[in-house]
């Protein structure tokens, strides 16, 4: 048991890699399917290597850190990007054995903290290119992912409440006879919105915004900075469905299968809905997302909070 | 709300419709026969060159792609050179419609793919098929009144022939 | 985990020196982060693993985002050594600095005579600060509590205020 945590230390950030590249030829495919398009399907068998032709592609580009930038922050900002999101996955637990600190007492706050100091990276990159795109990028991005960072650790209250324990591995064993995305769907469906804005995904990745912002925080970046940027989103995108699953779906729990099989079939589900909601829905305004965070999301949690307690304070009393 | 969740779901439902996209190299697109593509200089049914090098094509290029110059031949007209640069050409096919004797004319074929820009400029030789085209029958000098060794004047189809300027009968 | 304590602290001070030290306001600003998170380190190590973690969400998470935004909003990118000589004078610094010089020789005298408390303690987890939030320290949490209603009804009324001028 000692040498297997150390093993998980190399290895869990290294799969986790692997996938998020391979998550990015995944992406295009599904977009292709549901577009009636093909996607890249010329690289090895159905397109397999397109990641790794991209990644190739992208380590032999040209690494250029504009003059007009503050080449510490801006070298720093994509590091500190992909950092948190890979220490993030240190508390989830894939399996009843593995992960590295699944049983930390602390589990979902600390990958809270993380995404919290992830917000850094795009903030930071906005700021350190100097450039008004990626300001207004960051500036962006530093209201969204705060905002929605509010809603998600108030959505998630519930299921704390009732697993009673901020200790991710209690919380899927307390899911044992029902996933809590049946009493907490509206938890469940705030911590899905707050994922996307937080991971800033279509149709909530205005922080980037294409059409009017350029490519936002990251314009100024080239090479394999923005490459460390881009696997860090993916990243981000399987986290978010790896908490998805621990949290709602019931982590590794299922019949017949091995525990791991559960896990990986639950989140590569999330992470097809994450796709499939970037095929179909167009982007929304600035003002209208923050409006949506405050003015819905908001109440809606706290509301999610207090049916919760009361249901909880009821069942303990009666 | 309940749009957003009908729009998923109507997405999701394109997973099972065909694909619109033609896999190009190994299944070809269906081109029509009128398709603009590579450009070419046809010959007329004697195995002649159709060009008489009007200029016209190259008035009526908006790109100024296409450059020729006169030559002459026993009464027939010929480009000298004829040049088209077809990393400049937009494939408007106005050349076609300009061309009084049908001997510039589109193609459907549009793989002309070079690695260097000099490369795309076809001269009279790569232009010129041994081939009438799309209008098998038409022969310039056939229908026009000009003489040609083996045509005199007044001997081309629906032409009178030429009036005796010298004598004074009707 | 003594060395690692005194890793963290003297981190948390190097953090804090550089803090005061920059010119450019961000790269301040991300000191002061590197220090609050060589902080939640501290109290991690000292078994209150649920005041590191919220120390990183809402200090370092969530407020000095909002630093590094107001920045961003300003424009504080170059260093403007002017205004820095123009502010810092020593008869404005003096006075802070020799209350907390004494403060500071308060702090490690009473260090030196205070008793070595050398048994180990047990981690503090989320229910025992719950539990003492709203047991003991119940007014105090509801005295938070009204000065963040107070805030939060400011902010909505000067926001409002702006809307209707415009």
């Amino acid at each position: 048991m000692s040498h297997l945590p150390l093993l998980a230390i190399f290895l869990i950030p290294a799969i986790i890699l692997a996938l998020a590249t391979l998550l990015t030829w995944v992406e295009r495919r599904l977009l292709g399917l549901w577009q009636d398009r093909h996607g890249p399907n010329r690289v090895g068998p159905g397109g397999l290597f397109q990641a790794v032709a991209d990644g190739i592609k992208i380590l032999f580009k040209q690494d250029w850190i504009p003059p007009f930038a503050d080449k510490t922050v801006f070298v720093l900002a994509p590091s500190i990007g992909m950092m948190t999101v890979l220490l993030s996955f240190a508390a989830i637990p894939f399996t009843p054995l593995s992960g590295i600190a699944g049983t930390l007492n602390i589990g979902l706050l600390f990958i809270l903290g993380m995404m919290g100091l992830g917000v850094y990276a795009v903030v930071l990159a906005g700021w350190a290119s100097n450039s008004k795109y990626a300001l207004l990028g960051g500036m962006r991005a530093a209201a969204q992912m705060i905002s929605y960072e509010v809603f998600m650790g108030l959505s998630l209250l519930g299921v704390v409440m009732i697993a009673g324990s901020f200790n991710l591995h209690d919380i899927v064993t307390a899911q044992t006879h029902c996933w809590f995305i049946l009493p907490q769907c509206l938890g469940f469906f705030i911590f899905l919105l707050a994922g996307i804005a937080e991971t800033h995904r279509l149709p909530f990745d205005l922080p980037e915004g294409e059409n009017e912002l350029g490519a936002g925080f990251h314009t100024e970046y080239s090479g394999m900075k923005f490459g460390m940027f881009f696997i860090a989103e993916y990243a981000g995108i399987i986290l978010i469905s790896s908490l998805v699953t621990t949290l709602y779906l019931g982590g590794w729990l299922g019949p017949v299968l091995p525990a791991v099989v559960w896990f990986v079939l639950k989140t590569s589900g999330v992470v097809i809905f994450f796709i499939l909601l970037r095929a179909a829905l167009p982007r929304p305004r600035y003002d209208q997302l923050m409006a949506l965070g405050w003015k819905i999301l908001l109440p809606l949690s706290l509301l999610n909070v207090t049916a919760t307690g009361t249901v909880l304070m009821l069942r303990a009393a009666g | 709300m309940l749009n957003t969740v009908r729009t998923l779901f109507l997405t999701f439902l394109h997973a099972f419709q065909a694909r619109a996209t033609v896999q190009y190299p190994e299944e070809q697109p269906y081109l029509p026969s009128r398709y603009r593509g590579r450009i070419i200089l046809s010959r007329d049914p004697d195995g002649m060159e159709r060009c008489v090098a009007c200029n016209l094509c190259a008035v009526a290029c908006p790109v100024d792609c296409i450059s020729l110059q006169k030559t002459e031949e026993n009464g027939r007209w010929y480009p000298e050179f004829f040049r088209i640069n077809f990393s400049r050409c937009i494939f408007c096919g106005f050349c076609e419609e300009a061309c009084p004797t049908y001997a510039i004319q589109l193609t459907p074929d549009f793989e002309m793919s070079e690695y260097a820009r000099p490369n795309l400029v076809y001269e009279k030789e790569d232009l010129l098929i041994n081939g009438t085209g799309k209008y098998p029958d038409y022969s310039f000098y056939h229908v026009a009144g000009i003489s040609i060794p083996g045509k005199d004047r007044g001997k081309a189809e629906r032409e009178r022939p030429p009036v005796d300027l010298h004598t004074l009968l009707p | 985990m003594n060395t690692l304590a005194l890793l963290s602290g003297s981190l948390t001070l190097l953090g804090a020196i550089m803090v005061i030290t920059r010119r450019v306001a961000v790269h301040a600003v991300l000191y002061l982060v590197v220090t609050l998170l060589a902080l939640a380190t501290v109290f991690a190590l000292l078994g209150a693993p649920f005041a590191a973690v919220l120390e990183v969400i809402i200090y370092a998470g969530a407020i000095m985002v909002l630093f590094v935004f107001v920045i961003m909003m300003l424009n504080l990118g170059q260093p403007d050594r002017e205004r820095e000589k123009e502010w810092l004078r020593p008869r404005i610094w003096g006075g802070p600095a020799l209350l907390s010089t004494i403060l500071c020789a308060e702090l490690i005298y009473s260090l030196s005579t205070l008793p070595q408390q050398t048994d180990s303690f047990s981690p503090l987890s989320a229910r025992d600060v719950g539990l003492s939030l709203f047991g003991p320290y119940v007014l105090m949490v509801e005295l938070v509590s009204f000065l963040l209603l107070a805030g939060l009804v400011t902010a909505f009324h000067i926001g409002r205020h702006r809307m209707e001028n415009r």
